[in-house]
């Protein structure tokens, strides 16, 4: 499968990052060989293999219904660079009108 | 050219979980910002979601009650976007294995015929946090709360089987009905309990194919709704009629203008990339456990009016309103176990203790400063005849106000009904005596004057005489 220079930008984008001319082209190979590489699979017979839900074969974890004590508002707001009123700052997102 | 509306439903509902569906958080509601989180719900790194059992076992409910196939293995996936509101990058959902599946709700079309709208699906998921828009003008910035973040959600999916607002209407109002008799949802939808977006499309009347639909987002009341497939409908149709196209695209449904508006976003943002998260393990459902669900479920809507109907033979229009909350359905049904005389009770609730509940805003009966008790006694005695179905009103609204049984009140404030003859005798002969031209004209012919002379014999004893007698009284004195 070969990943086109489109594509890795796309998903770039996507991802919020940003990569030289260059890093596209090396990106665009490495991923397509890496698929080429899952493609092997398919050489194989699977009919009536059931496909991988997770690496693990374990299932069902759960918690009961019961409140555990979190953070503090200071804890939370530790990291933040722009704390405010009990909240996060952020740049104002603009969407509709 | 007849066109034909196809609308589609999603409907987020909240959970009544103590907790977040991921973590132990508190899901309670009103909190200062960002008290009720932690490393799970904040997205911090290494943090690892650890499913909370009851959303599943409420989804299970839900999944019974609305006609669906229970998943023996389903799990979670990412849903990945970028929002402020959204600490991990990605919202934990499900996507290719979902909890449920193939359900349907039954409504009637405009002409009254029963039909099904199928459900897709129903999975499970985590609500986003809260953006604040500081009330400042030109502020550049937003607040954002993250209580919210994480608290179980589920989406219900509709099929494109919904052909005009009635039927919409409906099946979001079962919906609702359902979700609340099961007791994981308060279906407060201006709350945000309830969340619809709506897929609405048009196409010639006639035609197989669907036409491009447009996703309404931020429908949150029952008359939004109604408003924004009308407005929408119509909208798409002068578009193609003028000559255009619809575009398939997210609108926002403004509910103070009734309109909607096209939402300014790149067509990329909808490329959620979704993947198994790895950090949740799959969820296997064994036939026990779904068995062990069944067993809790309450008697449904749809059950519950056709036996309200049959067993209290009690009119279509009084099953409805009592079956709309399962208290209030219980309410009745206790006063008619104290006091048998179903169509009485219906009516004593559907005239006065919901006009009163709904004065006083209260979302369900178990608030009311009264009892099933209460409202029986009060019935008691107005078969036995100690107060009149007039007086009884006013013991009502005492009974409303002070939480005292009828039968206290009648007694403190003497508002037994008189129905000794002599007593009422008198009052009647000083009616006759203080108004003789009324006597004259009704011995004249103008019979009509009876509801004169009741009306002043009924002030005269503050309410009290027994009506019946009255009337008799009267009639013999003006007319023997």
């Amino acid at each position: 499968m070969k990943i086109s220079k489109e594509e890795v930008e796309h998903v770039a984008s996507l991802a919020r990052l940003e990569f030289s001319a260059v890093e596209i082209e090396t990106f665009a190979s490495q991923l397509s060989s890496i698929l080429e590489y899952v493609e092997k699979m398919g050489e194989l017979d699977l009919a009536g293999v059931e496909p991988m839900a997770h690496v693990h074969e374990i299932v069902n974890a759960f918690r009961d219904d019961v409140v555990a004590p979190g953070l503090t508002n200071e804890e939370a707001l530790m990291n933040a660079p722009y704390p405010e009123d009990g909240c996060y700052r952020v740049a104002k997102v603009i969407e509709g009108e | 050219m007849q066109w034909e509306l196809v609308v589609g439903l999603e409907v987020h509902a909240q959970l009544l979980t103590d907790t977040k569906i991921f973590c132990g958080c508190s899901t309670s509601f009103g909190a200062p910002p960002n008290t009720h989180v932690c490393p799970v719900c904040l997205g911090l790194p290494g943090a690892l979601p650890v499913l909370n059992r009851k959303v599943v076992d409420y989804a299970i409910k839900v999944g019974l009650a609305t006609n669906c196939t229970v998943a023996r293995m389903s799990r979670f996936a990412r849903k990945n976007y970028f929002y402020p509101d959204l600490p991990k990058g990605y919202q934990i959902s499900q996507f290719e294995l979902p909890i449920l599946e193939h359900g349907y709700l039954g409504v009637n079309d405009d002409s009254g015929s029963p039909k099904d709208i199928g459900i897709t699906r129903i999975h499970m998921e985590e609500d986003a946090g809260k953006l604040v828009h500081p009330d400042i003008p030109g502020a550049d910035y937003s607040h954002v709360d993250l209580n919210r973040a994480c608290v179980p959600l589920l989406e219900i999916v509709s099929e494109p089987d919904i052909r005009s607002t009635g039927e919409a209407l409906q099946y979001v109002k079962k919906l609702r009905e359902i979700l609340v008799y099961l007791g994981v949802c308060d279906g407060n939808m201006n709350e945000g309990s309830m969340r619809i977006d709506a897929n609405i499309s048009v196409r010639p009347m006639g035609q197989e194919e669907f036409g491009t639909r447009a996703e309404i987002k931020n429908v949150n009341s029952f008359k939004s709704l109604e408003q924004a497939i009308i407005y929408e409908q119509s909208r798409q149709i002068d578009l193609i009629e003028d000559g255009g196209k619809v575009v398939q695209e997210t609108r926002l449904f403004d509910a103070d203008r009734g309109i909607t508006v096209g939402m300014r976003s790149k067509e990329e943002a909808h490329d959620y990339r979704y993947f198994p998260d790895p950090d949740l393990l799959p969820l296997v459902i064994e036939e026990e456990w779904i068995d062990a669900a069944r067993d809790t479920l309450p008697e449904l809507p749809d059950a519950k009016r056709s036996r309200f109907r049959s067993q209290y033979s009690l009119p279509d229009h009084d099953a409805d309103l009592l079956c709309q909350s399962i208290d209030m359905a219980d309410f009745f049904e206790e006063i008619v176990t104290l006091h048998n005389d179903p169509k009485a009770a219906s009516n004593w609730i559907m005239g006065y203790v919901l006009r009163d509940m709904s004065r006083d805003e209260l979302n369900s009966v178990k608030e009311a400063p009264i009892t099933p008790t209460h409202i029986a006694g009060m019935l008691d005695l107005i078969k036995e005849g100690v107060i009149s179905s007039k007086i009884a009103k006013d013991v009502f609204d005492e009974m409303w106000a002070t939480g005292k049984e009828a039968k206290v009140i009648v007694e403190e404030k003497g508002l037994t009904q008189i129905s000794d003859t002599s007593e009422i005798e008198g009052i009647v002969d000083d009616i006759l005596a203080a108004n003789p031209d009324e006597v004259a004209s009704y011995r004249g012919g103008k019979t009509k004057l009876m509801g004169f002379f009741v009306g002043q014999v009924m002030k005269a004893s503050r309410g009290k005489a027994n009506p019946g007698l009255v009337n008799q009284l009267l009639k013999s004195k003006l007319e023997g």
